[in-house]
């Protein structure tokens, strides 16, 4: 009786911070809701999914990296590179765009396994590894589209912008099936566990004779290749490709937010990729407050940082509790 | 010749050296395409053109080797701009006067912000400082939006900027000196600057030895976003004008200025030396890009890989780390 009790003490300890980041994403969206015109309606639902399924994915892909005590700041301009090469690629039959769809998730992984190699083999500190691969990724986009356009397979648009029967829309199903392809097979996997192990401390699983070098090049893989479904979802709800350092810095940073919302810790070893979905949907749902609240457009910005201010600066309630002031500098 | 090669790598001097080296060979790649790349004149514009990030990377450099970084660096280059030319308009000529102090100390109090952040609420620097960013573009959004009295360089700005005095050294370049020199003395000869690349190398190591760490790192940000604000009141006197997202441009050259100057993006470890290498390696790279007339797409590509390939030559880090 009392073991049993104990272990889902357990294991509400352990996705305490996951379950904060849903939690905060229900108040928030709750709240947003309640102050609708329309409110809780197929139309509205769909639109808000559409938002925030895209930065979703974009934070799925920072988690990665960040589980291994890197970090991926190249996930903003490979989502933008995947928006240009789906807005010539995913056009035609559908068949045709079937094959884009193809060639787009795999130039994404591309650009994530080059990141990985120039990580690993290389030996450069992936922050400064992936700021400059993300200006090359994002002179390729450049390259692309130098100006804003391009088109995408309507059919196929239409149906993951839109609901599904029953009222869900398709992109909440988009974003489950990429969890249950992507992110689950992976944390299951020796090397999702070695990936937190690594972020935990590398040394230590040098020595257990884990495959750093492999385990680092997949999860950086991964990542761009979820980046780019990011940049393909993007396509499908603007209908255009757009080379835009803007859009690619703010997914970025946005990104890193929401990892950090999420609850996984940025030096790596803990945390989930599901925090990080719900942490960008609070994000999202931050940006759409404003509106429903009648504030002027004026405030938008200030508003934003703020609240990613205080969300961020939560953390410090802990320092409250130290006993220690050693365990401040751990 | 060996043995110097091995002094070079067992003293920190080796980035320091390769950047000069890389620097070198960019001027002569340049002036096979055209002889002016030599002229003092070129020279000095670069020079002068260079003090602006030059100003941004003393503070940047200073942030990393506490062992954080500084991600609010566009949005108070923009506020040091924007508020000192709106100084101006506020208080007329007296404003104008003190535009330049004015615009630097908002620039100061948002650092503040960032190391109250950072060092005392214990928040990641990357994280916290992406807020301060997302606040002063909101502040001045807010500013411009609402109100904007003056977006014009006062002629004390301008002459700043872009005059040119002392045998012809743009003054610019003179202010990048000073700041330089200051931080060179606050590095070497401060019980500060010890206390900096004490806790790069090991916080808990620099508490335990006394070192009052928050307070340390709290300067450490508020001068950087001095420095983000005094780049940004040069910058405005340079085009005469404050405009939005003028700092854009500076987060990335400087965190790669001081990278490729070889200071250890995971703090501890660098010279100002190196980020001076680093940051004329940066505008030369930028400029000569720029003049060979390729296009955007071009220039990007061969910037990202360039500064890839130079790390990939002497910025390696060790096989494994501890």
């Amino acid at each position: 009786m009392s073991s049993k009790r104990s272990d889902w003490y357990f294991r509400l300890r352990e996705h305490r911070a996951t379950l904060i980041a849903v939690a905060l994403f229900a108040v928030l969206f709750a709240v947003y809701i309640a102050k609708h015109q329309i409110g809780w309606t197929v139309p509205v639902l769909t639109t808000a999914a559409n938002k925030g399924v895209l930065l979703a994915v974009v934070a799925m892909a920072q988690t990665l990296p960040v589980l291994t005590g890197g970090i991926d700041l190249s996930v903003g301009m490979v989502f933008v590179l995947a928006n240009c090469l789906a807005s010539y690629l995913v056009v035609g039959t559908p068949l045709q765009a079937a094959g884009g769809v193809v060639v787009v998730l795999a130039a994404g992984a591309l650009c994530g396994f080059l990141n990985g190699l120039i990580i690993v083999y290389g030996r450069l500190q992936p922050i400064i590894t992936t700021l400059a691969t993300g200006i090359v990724y994002y002179g390729l986009a450049l390259g692309l589209r130098p100006v804003p356009g391009g088109d995408v397979q309507a059919g196929l648009a239409d149906a993951l912008t839109g609901a599904l029967p029953g009222g869900v829309p398709a992109m909440i199903a988009v974003l489950c099936a990429t969890v249950v392809l992507v992110w689950l097979p992976y944390r299951r996997s020796v090397l999702g566990r070695a990936a937190l192990a690594i972020g935990s401390s590398e040394a230590a699983t040098y020595m257990s004779g884990v495959a750093i070098g492999r385990t680092k090049i997949v999860t950086y893989t991964l990542a761009g290749l979820l980046a780019a479904v990011g940049g393909l979802l993007l396509t499908f709800v603007t209908f255009s490709g757009e080379a835009s350092s803007a859009i690619g810095g703010v997914y970025t940073l946005n990104s890193i937010a929401a990892v950090v919302i999420g609850g996984t810790v940025l030096s790596g070893g803990a945390g989930s990729a599901i925090g990080s979905i719900f942490g960008a949907f609070a994000l999202r749902t931050i940006g759409d407050l404003l509106f429903v609240f009648d504030l002027e457009p004026l405030w938008q910005p200030l508003f934003q940082g703020v609240i990613l201010l205080t969300a961020v600066s939560f953390g410090a309630v802990r320092l409250l509790k130290l006993q220690n002031r050693l365990d401040l500098y751990r | 010749m060996s043995s110097l090669a091995l002094r070079l790598r067992s003293s920190e001097h080796l980035p320091v050296a390769a950047g000069a080296a890389c620097t070198l060979a960019l001027l002569l790649f340049g002036s096979l395409y055209s002889s002016n790349f030599l002229s003092p004149d070129y020279l000095l514009l670069q020079l002068q053109i260079a003090s602006f990030l030059g100003v941004v990377a003393t503070g940047a450099m200073l942030v990393i080797l506490l062992g954080g970084i500084d991600l609010s660096v566009p949005w108070v280059v923009t506020v040091g701009g924007m508020m000192s030319t709106a100084a101006a308009g506020w208080w007329g000529e007296s404003g104008a006067v003190f535009a330049i102090p004015f615009g630097i100390l908002c620039g100061a109090a948002l650092g503040l912000l960032n190391g109250i952040g950072v060092a005392y609420l214990r928040v990641p620097s990357m994280i916290f400082t992406l807020g301060i960013n997302a606040v002063a573009q909101g502040l001045i959004v807010l500013q411009t939006g609402g109100f904007a009295p003056q977006d014009r360089a006062t002629p004390a700005m301008h002459l700043i900027a872009t005059g040119r005095s002392w045998f012809g050294l743009p003054n610019a370049l003179l202010v990048w000196a000073v700041v330089g020199a200051g931080t060179m003395f606050l590095l070497h000869r401060t019980t500060l600057g010890r206390s900096i690349y004490a806790i790069g190398n090991r916080e808990r190591a620099a508490y335990l030895s006394g070192v009052n760490t928050r307070f340390v790192t709290l300067l450490c940000f508020v001068i950087a976003g001095a420095c983000s604000a005094a780049a940004g009141v040069l910058l405005t006197g340079y085009s005469t004008k404050a405009y939005q997202a003028m700092g854009d441009a500076y987060q990335l050259p400087a965190i790669a200025a001081v990278v490729l100057g070889g200071t250890n993006i995971l703090g501890g470890r660098g010279s100002h030396l190196g980020t001076v290498v680093g940051v004329v390696l940066i505008t030369l790279l930028q400029s000569i890009l720029s003049v060979m007339q390729i296009s955007e797409m071009g220039r990007q590509v061969t910037y990202g890989v360039v500064i890839i390939g130079m790390l990939l030559i002497y910025g390696r880090g060790r096989r494994h780390s501890a």
